[in-house]
């Protein structure tokens, strides 16, 4: 048992439950990837895995908690499943997930007599594979992450992507449809392909992490719960793909990013810029763990786009003060990440280094020419970014215009509470102006 | 094995190909034959298809002139191949001619398992 009691006498039953909840936070990729190879479909596989826990609730308690919950955890659910396929096997599984046992450099298949002696084939990887499969839309890889890998429920999904049960539910169902009915194979992807698959699962697991951290609406900035679960999956990641140090860089940005959270927002809940934080209270020892990783990961040649955002976050980190940044270590690195990948969002935030270094006026230049592009029309955070280089330009009635943009994007309620702020203090300048001029 | 229809969508041009792009186009699917075996899947049919323009549509009763869905990129032809899986036909799909256009890859519904 992980998990120390406070008290001389615990409550058995009540460590029992908290062993089964650990081991369902901890263990449900491995045992439900485990499953799935014996099921040879994901939908019995997850039913049996939801019947194993169940059983562990009433076994605990009378055996004592198993020395790995996640073997004990996997052996029942793998016989439910061997169960289930022998009472059908004249009854020939229409849809099979398609199984096959091949050897790659990350998951060398282990042999039968392995698993006999207890020592059951790490799955894991072809479960998260086979939920980021590029054949699946983004938000299927999504959902079907944090359903299988997670295991989260579908309402818990619903909620944090704010949308209806229903319609989470419906996703789920289609992305298990597909990959049962176009024989998405649950394999680790081929070496050649492994760059682009891998990315999509970083991309998963950072979008996972995003969209906790910065909440997009509602009012709570922070939904704890993805960014605590982004993050563990990273650490799921690391060791089982030990070679790939985008998955280090991405478990560095999430940590040095995250290690902010306390900081972001005061306590009345509105939104506290990088500027204003309270830099003594961020978490020190993320920090640590992060810019240990950063180093680790800068190993090598071309450092990827999540190595190079964790390096942004890392200098962050190290500033003594918000003034003592060192902007052009800064800028350099965004112009190696623009490189690296070029997309309108990163073109957009180099500005913000870019007017430290080049001043205002150059940044404001260059937020217009992204302006034109047209590619971050309807983009909260453009309208917000020019805002502040006119009103740090002393154009007060444009920044009013462009607070007033930025406000109308804004969908939660820490960032509309700092902008209308931001408004009112530009509107009493701008208007202050003209009243001297008349 | 699975069998996969893939679905060739291409720009349809008013003009006649001439005949050298043809020739190109006929060698193109010549070597796409061979890659289908190299990667192990099956070429288990396939056709070009004549124009949009010489379409005829049923809907009900009703007969009309033209191609069920008016789109941009019109089907032009298809192959039905024999994959091992989704990643080998999409293998399959990326090897297959479609310039100036794009391939949509189906799984056939198996109906004999009832």
């Amino acid at each position: 048992m992980s998990v120390p009691s406070s008290h001389g006498a615990a409550d058995p039953s009540d460590e029992v439950g908290r062993a089964v909840a650990d081991a369902h936070r901890q263990e449900w990729a491995y045992v439900l990837a485990a499953t799935a190879r014996v099921a040879g479909d994901i939908d019995l596989a997850e039913e049996c895995v939801q019947e194993a826990y169940g059983a562990a609730l009433r076994a605990w308690p009378r055996d004592g908690v198993p020395r790995s919950p996640a073997a004990w955890l996997t052996t029942t659910a793998r016989r439910k499943a061997l169960d289930v396929r022998r009472r059908e096997s004249t009854l020939r599984r229409k849809l099979p997930l398609l199984v096959e046992p091949e050897t790659t450099p990350y998951a060398p298949d282990r042999s039968p007599g392995d698993e006999e002696a207890g020592v059951i084939a790490d799955d894991r990887l072809r479960l998260v594979f086979t939920c980021c499969h590029p054949a699946l839309s983004r938000e299927a890889q999504v959902a079907l992450t944090l359903r299988l890998v997670c295991g989260l429920n579908t309402s818990e999904i619903a909620q944090a992507f704010l949308v209806s049960e229903a319609t989470m539910a419906a996703r789920v169902t289609r992305a298990k449809q597909k990959i049962s009915a176009a024989r998405i194979p649950y394999r680790i992807p081929a070496e050649a392909e492994l760059p682009d698959r891998l990315d999509a699962v970083l991309t998963v697991v950072h979008l996972l992490f995003t969209t906790g951290h910065a909440a997009p609406a509602g009012n709570k900035l922070v939904r704890t719960d993805l960014v605590e679960r982004a993050i563990a999956l990273a650490r799921m990641l690391l060791p089982l793909l030990p070679d790939e140090r985008e998955v280090r860089g991405l478990l560095a940005l999430m940590l040095l990013t995250d290690a902010r959270r306390g900081t972001r927002v005061d306590d009345g809940g509105r939104l506290v810029l990088l500027e204003d934080q309270d830099r003594s209270q961020w978490d020190r020892a993320a920090i640590d763990e992060g810019s240990a990783l950063v180093v680790e990961s800068l190993r090598g040649a071309r450092p990827g786009r999540f190595t190079l955002q964790a390096v942004i976050a890392a200098v962050h980190a190290d500033a003594a003060t918000y003034a003592t940044t060192d902007w052009a270590q800064l800028l350099a690195v965004y112009d190696l990440l623009l490189r690296e990948w070029p997309t309108p969002v990163v073109a957009l935030n180099r500005t913000v280094p870019l007017a430290m270094v080049a001043g205002p006026a150059v940044a404001l230049a260059e937020v217009e020419r992204l302006e034109r592009d047209g590619r971050l029309e309807g983009y909260r955070y453009l309208a917000a970014t020019k805002a502040d280089l006119l009103r740090r330009l002393g154009s007060a009635a444009e920044a009013r215009d462009a607070y007033a943009a930025a406000l109308r994007l804004a969908d939660n309620e820490a960032e509309k509470t700092f902008l209308a702020r931001r408004l009112a203090e530009v509107t009493e300048v701008s208007e202050a102006a003209s009243g001297q001029q008349a | 094995m699975a069998e996969y229809l893939i679905l060739i969508f291409q720009n349809e041009t008013d003009t006649e190909p001439d005949p050298q792009m043809w020739q190109q186009a006929m060698e193109a699917h010549g070597r796409f034959a061979e890659q289908v075996v190299e990667q192990g899947g099956k070429i288990l049919g396939g056709n070009a298809l004549q124009p949009t323009s010489t379409a005829t549509t049923i809907r009900g009763d009703v007969v009309t002139d033209g191609p069920f869905a008016e789109t941009k990129e019109a089907l032009g032809g298809y192959y039905l191949i024999e994959a091992a899986d989704l990643d080998r036909a999409l293998a399959i799909g990326k090897l297959c001619p479609a310039p100036d256009g794009g391939v949509e890859v189906r799984p056939i519904l198996d109906t004999s398992g009832g």
